[in-house]
């Protein structure tokens, strides 16, 4: 994990999106999607980790991008991101898990253990989207 | 159900689903004027110290669950790799996952790096995986092990601050533990001292600590060799009463031994009796 990077990262952080009602295509909360909304639920986090732990990722990857940049020049952050880009899209169709392992050799994540690998492990879960809705969505026919 | 996982991408690692509806249980359960059950803590003594070739580390095995003992005899020194152990107190659940998984990172590490693993680096595993989750994972460690650089000690508290030190103690018994280290550490001591001062520190803190109990183990790190003792000493044995504490025979036997009171003097008096009435009286026996 790279600390040297924190002072970098003061100026330009993550915008946290936090809980807000991601709105649907006509800017209203998209009930059928996402459920009912509350003021409530969407204010306040439910845990005092659960917005550091959603951006944490994100973070993490900003930080060592600075760094690099500011060892390496731009040109590294850039290629670098450019391969992640890259990698992401070596999917599944949209339903199916996807083990993610040219994004994680990238990352070095793939000689690294945490909780992300044993708790609620994607690939074990006992709910699945349905394939037609997540295929349509991500074509955006939906 | 599933127009909910349509947009929200699947994520490993902690789930905060269930947090709103723990606290309004919680609260009701409150109102109600009971209360929720106790994650089972070890509510312990653990303790390390350094001596001449190595590291010595003790634990006691009592596992408690509120007001319960909930493990007579439960391991608290895990293994984190060949040459390096940790003593965890705390949430029970939370030192067994944590050192686990830090141990198999270590595991990992060192295949990658082709070296033995040093003692400096499961610290800080353990110390950024610690402050990331801001505390609430409660394990409070003792960290030992021997490697290049020699023998090290450290002791990482749930935020993920770390100390380096020649002697810790750590957890509810550790204030017991650390009057008898300040009392009677000395540096460069040899093993069988060191034992002796680290068994003595756990049994300060069974004695005098409610949450602390049963065994002592111990476990001596060398260069080349790990002594893992368990249980090392039994301290208090269930079911047998205490012949002797701190060499005075206690008894809950209260007979006493022919001779134990002294006899100054014996004076026998015969009493002369006179035969007044003589009458036989027949038995029915039909």
């Amino acid at each position: 994990m790279n600390t040297r990077g924190l002072r970098s990262q003061l100026k330009d952080s993550v915008p946290v999106t936090g809980l807000c009602p991601q709105a649907g295509p006509y800017g209203v909360q998209d009930s059928l999607r996402r459920g009912f909304s509350s003021v409530k639920n969407e204010l306040l986090p439910s845990h005092p980790l659960e917005l550091s732990e959603k951006n944490f990722q994100l973070n993490q990857d900003k930080m060592n991008f600075n760094t690099l940049r500011n060892i390496q020049g731009l040109h590294a952050p850039l290629k670098l991101q450019m391969e992640y880009r890259a990698a992401r899209q070596i999917q599944r169709l949209p339903f199916l898990p996807s083990s993610n392992l040219a994004l994680d050799t990238l990352r070095g994540s793939d000689d690294t253990i945490g909780f992300e690998d044993i708790l609620n492990d994607p690939i074990q879960s006992e709910m699945m989207g349905d394939p037609h809705i997540m295929t349509e969505y991500k074509l955006g026919i939906l | 159900m599933a127009t909910v996982s349509v947009c929200q991408y699947h994520r490993g690692g902690f789930s905060f689903e269930n947090c709103k509806r723990n606290a309004l249980l919680e609260a009701d359960i409150n109102k109600l004027g009971l209360s929720s059950p106790a994650a089972r803590k070890t509510g312990t003594t653990i303790c390390g110290l350094v001596y001449k070739d190595g590291v010595v580390l003790g634990a006691d095995t009592r596992a408690t669950e509120g007001m319960v003992v909930a493990d007579k005899n439960c391991s608290k020194i895990h293994y984190i790799s060949p040459n390096v152990y940790c003593c965890g107190a705390g949430t029970a659940a939370d030192t067994e996952m944590t050192t686990q998984i830090i141990s198999s990172n270590l595991e990992l590490h060192s295949l990658s790096t082709g070296r033995p693993p040093r003692v400096a680096t499961a610290n800080r595993m353990l110390k950024q995986m610690l402050f990331r989750y801001q505390g609430y994972i409660g394990a409070a460690l003792v960290l030992g092990g021997v490697d290049c650089n020699g023998p090290h000690l450290y002791s990482i508290y749930p935020h993920g601050s770390t100390d380096k030190l020649p002697y810790v103690t750590m957890g509810s018994g550790s204030l017991a533990a650390m009057a008898v280290f300040e009392d009677r550490y000395r540096p460069n001591m040899e093993e069988e001292e060191a034992k002796r001062l680290v068994r003595d520190a756990i049994a300060a803190g069974i004695f005098n600590d409610l949450g602390s109990g049963s065994n002592i183990d111990l476990c001596v790190i060398t260069k080349g060799k790990v002594d893992y003792l368990r249980p090392h000493d039994m301290a208090n044995k269930k079911g047998v009463r205490e012949e002797k504490i701190y060499g005075h025979p206690v008894t809950g036997n209260y007979r006493y031994k022919h001779g134990t009171t002294g006899v100054l003097t014996k004076t026998v008096t015969p009493l002369n009796l006179e035969v007044v009435e003589e009458s036989v009286q027949t038995m029915d026996t039909s």
